[in-house]
């Protein structure tokens, strides 16, 4: 990563342009060609150093159910629960946190009921319980990180 | 929603493609005119159904290796001021409310943070505890391990 990756990096976080040619009018903004910018974005994704390029949305105001759920997992069991969670395509991300709440994943469904559905699967497969947090409020959500 | 913002959805979701005119692109798959998505898409924007266009990057491979979820304890007639101020801070990208459940967790406030170093993340978590004063009854922070699943969110 050089310093024009970072300058991508720094000035793509957000505000890109919706216009006729976004990529010309950014491009311009930080001295590169056109056709480099975009070659560097693909590179970036390619080598995972950003996750996706484009519209970030806000699923719940899009009319889905979500819920952030945690579990307490016996270190000896982790892989199998883990695998199971995964398995479950209404499990958008899961992490490993270091806590007795050991697994921390977050659920998108079209509705609660269906949430409701998929919380007591996980429950009864693993034979463990799901504590579910969903958001009541929200202060901030914009993650711009320093490259 | 209308069936054209969900078609435009469906088709942006996953990203958007690299190329000269990209809206035109999209407006090509979704089978409308390219001034039509880019006014949809701006209308998106405007309502917050969509966060922002751009860039997300991978915290661990811009070298944000300690990510914590900082959870705090605090009255609820004054979670929102403080939630409020919690977020404000430049290193906080996520702040929430959420719900406790008592025995097990106390916890109605959510503040994601993250640093390059343990050292870093835990000076940027002492900063919220002092900031959050004597309205602080409790808190935990809980460093993410790994990732086990990234997806993202589909509709």
């Amino acid at each position: 990563m050089d310093e024009f990756d970072r300058a991508i990096i720094n000035r793509l976080q957000g505000d890109f342009p919706l216009c006729e040619r976004p990529f010309a009018a950014v491009a311009r903004q930080l001295a590169l060609g056109e056709e480099e910018l975009r070659d560097r974005i693909r590179l970036l994704l390619e080598k995972g150093v950003l996750t996706r390029f484009g519209p970030l949305y806000d699923m719940e105001r899009l009319g889905g159910a979500f819920t952030l759920c945690a579990m307490s997992v016996p270190v000896a069991d982790f892989t199998r629960v883990a695998a199971l969670v995964n398995a479950r395509p209404e499990v958008a991300h899961n992490y490993e946190r270091e806590h007795r709440f050991n697994m921390w994943f977050v659920l998108a469904a079209k509705s609660q009921a269906e949430t409701t559905r998929v919380v007591e699967a996980i429950e009864s497969e693993t034979g463990y319980p799901v504590m579910q947090l969903p958001r009541l409020d929200e202060y901030f959500v914009e993650l711009k990180l320093r490259a | 929603m209308s069936p054209i913002d969900e078609r435009i959805v469906r088709a942006t979701q996953a990203g958007l493609p690299l190329v000269e005119a990209p809206y035109a692109e999209i407006a090509r798959r979704v089978g409308v005119g390219e001034q039509e998505v880019l006014s949809l898409l701006k209308a998106m924007l405007a309502d917050g159904r969509i966060r922002r266009i751009g860039a997300v990057p991978n915290h661990y491979a811009l070298g944000y290796v300690a990510n914590a979820m900082s959870v705090w304890d605090v009255p609820d007639d004054a979670v929102e001021r403080l939630g409020c101020a919690v977020g404000a801070l430049e290193f906080v990208s996520h702040c929430y409310r959420r719900p406790r459940r008592l025995p097990d967790w106390p916890y109605n406030l959510f503040a994601m943070v993250h640093g390059r170093s343990r050292d870093e993340t835990a000076q940027k978590v002492e900063a919220i505890r002092r900031l959050l004063g004597s309205a602080l009854r409790a808190h935990d922070v809980l460093y993410s391990v790994r990732i086990l699943k990234k997806t993202g969110l589909r509709l």
